[in-house]
């Protein structure tokens, strides 16, 4: 086989592999992810089977401890509107309620169940000093 | 002292501005001593850069309130030595340290070339102040570090407890040194660009500066991984965190830039490729510091929404299509007369190595962006979580390892057949021996893609050995000396060549260690009342009681826990969880505010070359929240030594009590080996970018500067 053609099957079969790979990514991540949404867009609509990534504030009062998940609402960022989250698996060290976290979960009767090891709680950028008190 | 800060920042300013003029001048006309004068405007950055950041470091040290920075990230009762890296915790702060490290880095950079390479670093200087212009500008104009408030308040808000871990001293000066130090190459392919000079010479130039620039950015990549294991009170090591991704992306394609500025040195192919590949590491570099002060993506990192998107949106424009026009303009420069001989030999190696790194980047880059790249296309912010991360690395993670053990082995130009045999016939056989191991141990079946990974980190080790002994027969065949000798001469004399081998061990260790502990983790989040106890991995683990210590700055609750497996005690575990005093009691009441503050876990570990029993604990506090409550309401203005007394009873209130709490216990095997690989990395990168001794020697200084060739 003459060199130049050589070349030429070879560039033929790297770019068939890239453009795969680059179809595979862009099909898996439509077809495989989940939607981030607040409270308010989840009260609105949500499909029971279907994953999202809610994010929001954790309601201040809300959190109780039970053997082994913690329930809490998650409410908007601005606003009043929650919904009600049981979790179980991994819970970061900054979360807390009043903190900004990002989970994912799924419908389950009236509430939403989180998916286990799914919390991420943001990090405060510093503590909220209420100074001249 | 303060007030002179953003004074000197207008004068680096100018100076950066200058230099920029002066260089650019210099290139064009040729005149030497205007290029000289654009060196030293660096030098002169970089002097005025570290009196400005010493005086921060002062403000923190000193505890100056009346500094706005210092009074949000710092106070009296945190310890000096993370008043140190409270500067950094700050925004301000750390883009300081930003444009402070590149203009040390860019000084020494100009000055180890002062006398060679004089056409490419004219206007590679003009490059770097063109960062640091950029840079500096921010800190004066958008995130000035000293700005003052007046009132001073008496006392600080404190360094965020998260951040109070040793790692917070090195882990942002390292990633910071790495993000600036990709500068260096992006400075010199610019150059290199720019006036055509597109032999290997820009390549031999950056050749060190690259690999410091991974070395330090791979280390901080690595501290951060530790710290999230022993800090965050989760357990992971890695969680494909948008601003873990952004520091893992340039590091990759560094990898890449690292093996194909080979192929150009010795077979004068793939000029283009290392162009590009030198250009989007500095890109992604810049990228990576974008993340993280944006917020433009959810991380734990983004530290609070910023306004600095919009100049760093422009910036990144403006170095992405300065670079495409200037590969496109130069492609004819760019063409190579070298061909490929064979498709077995190194330079293919290298060639599928570095598809396969860019292909990773690609995948990281992709699904980090995905939130944006599909709120673009559908409307809704869409993201994908480690599953989808894992699906595509771990395959492509698997075919890196084998080319680490084929790489070192291949020739370059061409191997013939039958020396393959030779060389490959001992690693496929440790290779099978690992596939037996893992069948008959029933871990083939329980994980097929990490039992992949152990048998090709069979292979590469199995392989590197054999060069490594291969190479110490050859060197004891020939001087006669003891195995030890050889060796350590060998290394010593071919240290970029086995530095690398050292790296490949190293980094095969560590996927090793990443494959065994993702795979065969066994996690448990169980609550247990003091005597209960849980089963896990094979070991019981028994709450025995609570436990409780004050200091200044926190309360500090926990639990003994002790291990023992089949009746045999093995570890006695100490977790705890530090609830740091907040400033808030608006928030938390007057005694609330020693409870409720932010907390961080004390891990109770036991690490050991096998396996890890990692446990951390979530005291319940809901029996003593009525005695907080009561003392808030009934004691709103404790003075301290009441404040103390109340806290103490308290506490002595919960140890008595005792009641149940939450426990997440993990044991993860092999998981120590991602630490010591790591350590064998660096090890073999420090041996890589020290100077050979001969090296070292040649470089005598010319007698006289060589010329810059007039445009």
């Amino acid at each position: 086989m003459d060199p130049g053609r050589k070349r030429r099957i070879r560039l033929i079969a790297f770019l068939s592999a890239a453009v795969l790979l680059a179809g595979a990514l862009v099909y898996t991540t439509f077809a495989g992810a989940s939607s981030a949404k607040t409270p308010t867009q989840l009260l609105r609509t949500a499909d029971a089977g279907s994953s999202y990534q809610l994010t929001g504030i954790v309601a201040n009062g809300s959190l109780r401890r039970a053997r082994d998940s913690l329930s809490f609402r998650v409410r908007d960022r601005a606003g009043r509107a929650s919904v009600p989250v049981r979790y179980s698996g991994a819970v970061p060290d900054p979360f807390r309620e009043g903190r900004e976290i990002i989970v994912t979960v799924h419908k389950a009767g009236d509430g939403f169940v989180g998916e286990r090891d799914s919390l991420v709680t943001k990090c405060p950028s510093k503590f909220k000093a209420a100074r001249g008190s | 002292m303060v007030r002179a800060g953003p004074i000197i920042l207008a004068a680096a300013l100018a100076l950066e501005l200058y230099g920029i003029g002066a260089s650019l001048y210099g290139a064009r006309t040729g005149k030497a001593q205007w290029a000289d004068s654009g060196r030293r405007a660096v030098y002169g950055i970089a002097i005025l850069l570290t009196i400005a950041f010493g005086i921060l470091e002062l403000a923190f040290l000193r505890s100056d309130f009346s500094v706005k920075v210092v009074a949000e990230h710092s106070s009296t009762t945190t310890p000096p030595f993370y008043r140190v890296a409270a500067a950094w915790s700050a925004q301000e702060g750390s883009l300081l340290l930003w444009v402070w490290l590149l203009s040390l880095w860019s000084s020494l950079m100009l000055f180890l070339s002062r006398r060679s390479m004089r056409a490419l670093a004219a206007y590679a200087q003009a490059v770097l102040l063109g960062f640091a212009a950029f840079f500096t500008g921010l800190t004066l104009f958008l995130a000035n570090p000293f700005a003052i408030q007046s009132p001073a308040p008496t006392e600080g808000v404190g360094l965020n407890p998260l951040l109070r871990h040793p790692s917070m001293m090195i882990h942002p000066p390292m990633l910071y040194s790495g993000y600036t130090l990709f500068a260096v190459p992006f400075a010199f392919a610019a150059a290199a660009l720019v006036t055509r000079r597109l032999d290997a010479e820009w390549v031999r130039s950056i050749r060190r500066f690259a690999l410091a620039a991974w070395l330090l950015l791979g280390l901080g990549v690595l501290l951060g991984a530790r710290w999230s294991y022993a800090e965050l009170g989760w357990g992971g090591y890695w969680g494909w965190d948008p601003v873990e991704n952004a520091s893992l992306m340039p590091w990759l394609t560094g990898t890449a830039l690292l093996h194909s500025i080979q192929v150009q040195e010795k077979r004068g192919a793939l000029k283009a490729w290392n162009a590009s590949l030198a250009l989007g590491t500095g890109i992604l570099a810049v990228l990576g510091t974008f993340l993280v002060r944006s917020g433009i993506l959810d991380s734990i990192h983004a530290f609070g929404a910023s306004t600095l998107g919009g100049p760093f949106l422009a910036f990144i424009a403006v170095l992405l299509v300065g670079s495409v026009v200037l590969v496109a303009s130069r492609r004819e420069d760019l063409r190579s007369k070298a061909r490929l001989d064979s498709l077995v030999s190194r330079e293919t190696a290298f060639l599928v190595n570095n598809l396969v790194l860019v292909g990773l980047a690609f995948v990281i880059f992709w699904g980090t962006f995905f939130p944006l790249i599909s709120e673009a296309v559908t409307g809704t912010k869409q993201t994908v979580g480690p599953p989808w991360f894992d699906r595509y690395t771990t395959p492509l993670a698997l075919v890196l390892v084998l080319l680490s053990g084929i790489g070192p082995a291949l020739a370059w130009g061409r191997t013939s057949r039958s020396r393959l045999r030779g060389i490959f016939a001992l690693p496929a056989a440790a290779a099978l021996v690992a596939l037996v191991g893992l069948a008959l141990a029933g871990a083939l079946s329980r994980d097929p893609a990490a039992s992949a990974i152990f048998c090709v980190a069979a292979f590469a080790l199995g392989s590197v050995v054999q060069e490594i002994w291969r190479g110490t027969r050859a060197r004891r065949a020939l001087s006669g000396e003891t195995a030890l000798v050889a060796l350590t001469s060998l290394l010593r004399r071919n240290r970029r060549r086995y530095g690398g081998y050292v790296v490949h061990v190293g980094f095969v260790l560590l996927l090793v260690g990443v494959a065994a502990s993702s795979a065969f983790q066994h996690a448990s989040d169980v609550r247990l009342a003091p005597g209960q106890s849980a089963r896990v991995g094979g070991y019981d683990v028994r709450y025995v009681g609570p436990t409780s210590s004050m200091d200044a700055a926190k309360v500090s609750l926990g639990a003994v826990l002790d291990v023992s497996s089949h009746g045999r005690h093995v570890a006695t575990l100490t977790p705890s969880r530090d609830y740091y005093t907040s400033l808030d009691e608006h928030q938390f009441g007057r005694i609330g505010r020693f409870f409720e503050g932010d907390s961080t876990s004390e891990l109770g570990l036991r690490s050991g070359i096998g396996r890890d029993i990692w446990t951390a604990v979530q005291p319940d506090l809901t029996p003593v929240a009525r005695y907080i409550r009561d003392a808030n309401r009934r004691f709103p203005d404790a003075n301290s030594s009441l404040e103390g007394f109340l806290v103490k009873t308290i506490v002595a209130r919960y140890m008595r009590s005792a009641p149940a709490a939450q426990f997440r216990l993990i044991v993860s095997p092999l998981v120590a080996w991602i630490w010591i690989g790591g350590v064998i990395a660096v090890g073999g990168a420090m041996i890589a970018i020290w100077p050979a001794p001969s090296a070292a020697r040649r470089r005598a200084p010319a007698v006289a500067p060589a010329p810059l060739p007039s445009d």
